[in-house]
């Protein structure tokens, strides 16, 4: 399934490396300053491309295809929201916080649902995913069908010193933890540890045999993915001022699937490159196509998977022979 | 020509402006309407409410009086951070100066945070949440047209008293379905009903027919649907299955709309109650602006309450920013709104309240049996009116912080 990273890339970073990261940061940085593209529009983008960096940590180099990564984005965002309108916590602990949530609910619905491949891992993750939609759905601190809103006299100040009330300093903010969630994505590819986890993907029996305790390597994995989605979620809430039950419904873990394979899963870029592209779709479309909005997002599903199946960065790859 | 109607727009806006000129900030008003216009409400709000406030603006001559009015729409497509993200881009990047309608009470109450934080004005007509007005009340929002209390307390307090005192209750297990039975429950037996049973059926449902069956079992005269959307479509069909309404009992819905009776169908919706702000059929001038409004519609629907409300919240909104000749401080023009009492055609003479409340008269309404009915929109007859001053949420009552105890 996943064919364009090989089977033993090496430890370190190859230069190109270095080259695409500067790209990335100076596309959102020039975005942002020099091309005038709304800040809170690339803020909003740039916590959904980590929540789908986060995602592919798991499908692109474990080789597990979670359904249910809503759990983790939403709840990280009921936690962050909660901590924000609730306890007046800072910006920083609140997303610290809806982390730590996400992490913790990634170690209870991981440690089931890696015992299980294929379908069955899928379909697990998607059960314990509708559990915490229906909580969400149920509880009265989420406000049901209402939501949680950040309000409006919250003291939105980020470390004593950032006001996240201007939109530029909310879009560098956003920025930093995007990057540290990347450049720790970027560190677990290729460490050790991450060439284990490759092994797994290749050859789950293999590994094994070499000695490997496989499900704790899994379990691993599986946690970073949700605390990262959570660092994502968590985040995203001090850029929308809300999170409601569509950050933990379904389709939102559809919609995570939809980036990285867009963007190209098992590519480190790739996963950003979908998110671009798809809440750039959402947002462009709201004011112009109507009744389209989903009638097109299914049509570049299909000629992304007909068409270029190995997603827009992954393409790209090929081209340059080189991986990304 | 055109110099005459400059000409004539310079003079009128003399007279009405007299020393003070006045200030559009960036030159314009510029109205934004957002809702669903691709998903479940499409044609209850959609492009129906663009052309509401188009139909507004052109009423109230605002070119003649030189106001520049723009109006942009957008699709927010049931998901808060899509619509938090429109509002957001409108108000800092293309100086919308008021945002209008949003249905689905997580976008709205979303918009409602964001639009008091940069003090711009809220007008909400689709959305069904009381708490707009009560804990989370903002004094830049008005909600105009209606919310569940008014739904449930208009259906639950006029349907007892005219006669239909024993109660069932099928409610969506979730704390929305939960508060609108608990609401009208109240209402019913404050009234003098009684309640004679409920059942929580799960949320979304497909299957109700255990639920309707011991519905139907219980013998209460009205069965009261708290549930919302597709729910309440599927129960109402399920029940003309069960012969529920045929057999003398009534479905009492406390979230139905007119787009929802029209895909159901006079055949299977026939006998259901329940209370809405406005119907077009009720006299001359709503009669005449719905075929206007049917006109300009690209599906040629007829306007819901949700539409009419656009219309009317505009055209008062309008008229506030005539008297404080400026767009630019959102608190002051919703201030101006509520001291002055409202007049329009639509709903008539009304007045808002310190909490941000619209008040005007609610209906309470029954659809037509297919032989009653005249036409393809002669949906439904007028059963009750709830007045003014019974059809809202008590003042005290709703918590709002913005209200002087």
């Amino acid at each position: 399934m996943i064919a364009q990273a090989p089977a033993i890339a090496a430890i370190g970073t190859p230069r190109h490396h270095y080259a695409a990261f500067a790209v990335m940061v100076a596309l959102a940085a020039l975005a942002q300053g020099a091309f005038g593209i709304y800040p809170v529009f690339l803020a909003k983008v740039l916590c959904f491309a980590l929540f789908a960096c986060a995602f592919n940590l798991l499908i692109g180099f474990v080789g597990l295809l979670s359904f249910g990564h809503a759990a983790f984005w939403g709840s990280a965002a009921y936690a962050s929201a909660h901590a924000a309108a609730k306890w007046g916590l800072p910006p920083e602990l609140c997303i610290l916080f809806a982390a730590f949530v996400a992490a913790a609910l990634g170690a209870v619905i991981g440690g089931f649902a890696i015992r299980r491949q294929g379908i069955y891992f899928a379909m697990i993750t998607l059960a314990f995913a509708q559990m915490i939609f229906f909580i969400a759905l149920q509880a009265k601190f989420t406000g049901g069908e209402d939501g949680l809103q950040i309000p409006t006299n919250y003291r939105r100040i980020a470390f004593g010193f950032l006001n996240l009330r201007d939109n530029a300093t909310l879009f560098w903010f956003v920025l930093g933890i995007f990057l540290i969630g990347f450049l720790v994505i970027y560190r677990v590819i290729h460490s050790p540890f991450g060439q284990v986890l490759k092994a797994i993907r290749e050859n789950q029996p293999r590994a094994i045999s070499l000695g490997y305790h496989v499900d704790r390597y899994k379990l691993v994995a599986f946690v970073l993915s949700a605390a990262l989605a959570g660092l994502a979620g968590g985040t995203k809430v001090f850029v929308t001022g809300s999170a409601a039950l569509t950050d933990v419904n379904w389709p939102m873990s559809g919609e995570v699937v939809l980036m990285a394979l867009l963007g190209g899963m098992g590519t480190i870029f790739g996963p950003v490159a979908g998110a671009v592209v798809l809440i750039t779709i959402e947002e462009f479309l709201a004011e112009r196509a109507g009744a389209w909005v989903s009638v097109i997002q299914g049509g570049i599903f299909v000629l992304c998977v007909l068409a270029f199946r190995r997603g827009i960065v992954g393409e790209l790859a090929r081209l340059l022979k080189k991986p990304l | 020509m055109k110099t005459k109607l400059m000409a004539a727009a310079a003079a009128v806006a003399l007279s009405i402006g007299g020393a003070q000129a006045q200030q559009w900030s960036d030159g314009t008003i510029k109205i934004g309407v957002m809702n669903d216009m691709s998903g479940l409400y499409a044609d209850l709000t959609g492009i129906g409410s663009v052309i509401a406030a188009r139909l507004a603006v052109e009423d109230f001559k605002a070119a003649q009086k030189g106001m520049k009015v723009e109006i942009v729409g957008a699709d927010h497509q049931n998901k808060p951070d899509v619509g938090s993200g429109i509002v957001r881009k409108w108000i800092d990047e293309d100086k919308v100066d008021v945002i209008v309608d949003v249905p689905t009470s997580s976008v709205a109450l979303a918009v409602n945070e964001i639009v008091r934080e940069k003090n711009k004005v809220f007008l909400i007509s689709g959305a069904a949440a009381s708490d707009l007005t009560g804990a989370k009340c903002s004094p830049n929002t008005v909600h105009w047209t209606y919310d569940t209390w008014a739904l449930a307390n208009g259906t639950g307090k006029a349907i007892v008293k005219t006669g239909g005192d024993t109660w069932f209750f099928l409610t969506a297990d979730y704390a929305f379905g939960h508060a609108l039975e608990r609401d009208t429950a109240a209402v019913v037996e404050k009234n003098g009903g009684k309640v004679v049973g409920k059942v929580r059926h799960p949320f979304p449902g497909q299957d109700f027919s255990s639920f309707l069956l011991q519905a139907q079992n219980s013998k209460a005269k009205i069965i009261g649907l708290a549930n919302a959307g597709g729910d309440t479509i599927n129960s109402i069909k399920q029940a003309a299955e069960f012969g529920i309404v045929k057999g003398g009992q009534n479905l009492a819905g406390l979230l139905v709309f007119i787009s929802d009776v029209k895909a159901i169908g006079l055949q299977t919706a026939q006998g259901l109650i329940f209370t809405e702000a406005w119907y077009w059929d009720t006299n001359d001038v709503n009669r005449k602006f719905a075929e206007r409004f049917s006109a300009a519609h690209p599906k040629k629907v007829y306007p819901s309450m949700i539409h009419a409300g656009v219309y009317s919240a505009v055209t008062h909104y309008l008229k506030a920013l005539e008297q404080t000749k400026s767009d630019a401080d959102g608190k002051a023009v919703v201030a101006k709104m509520k001291s002055m009492p409202t007049d329009d055609p639509l709903f008539g003479k009304g007045t808002i309240r310190e909490d941000g409340r619209k008040i005007h008269d609610m209906y309470l309404f029954e659809v037509k049996k297919p032989a009653e009915s005249k036409g393809p929109w002669d949906l439904y007859k007028l059963r009750a009116t709830i007045p003014a001053a019974e059809a809202f949420r008590p003042l005290a009552e709703g918590g709002c912080p913005l209200v002087k105890k």
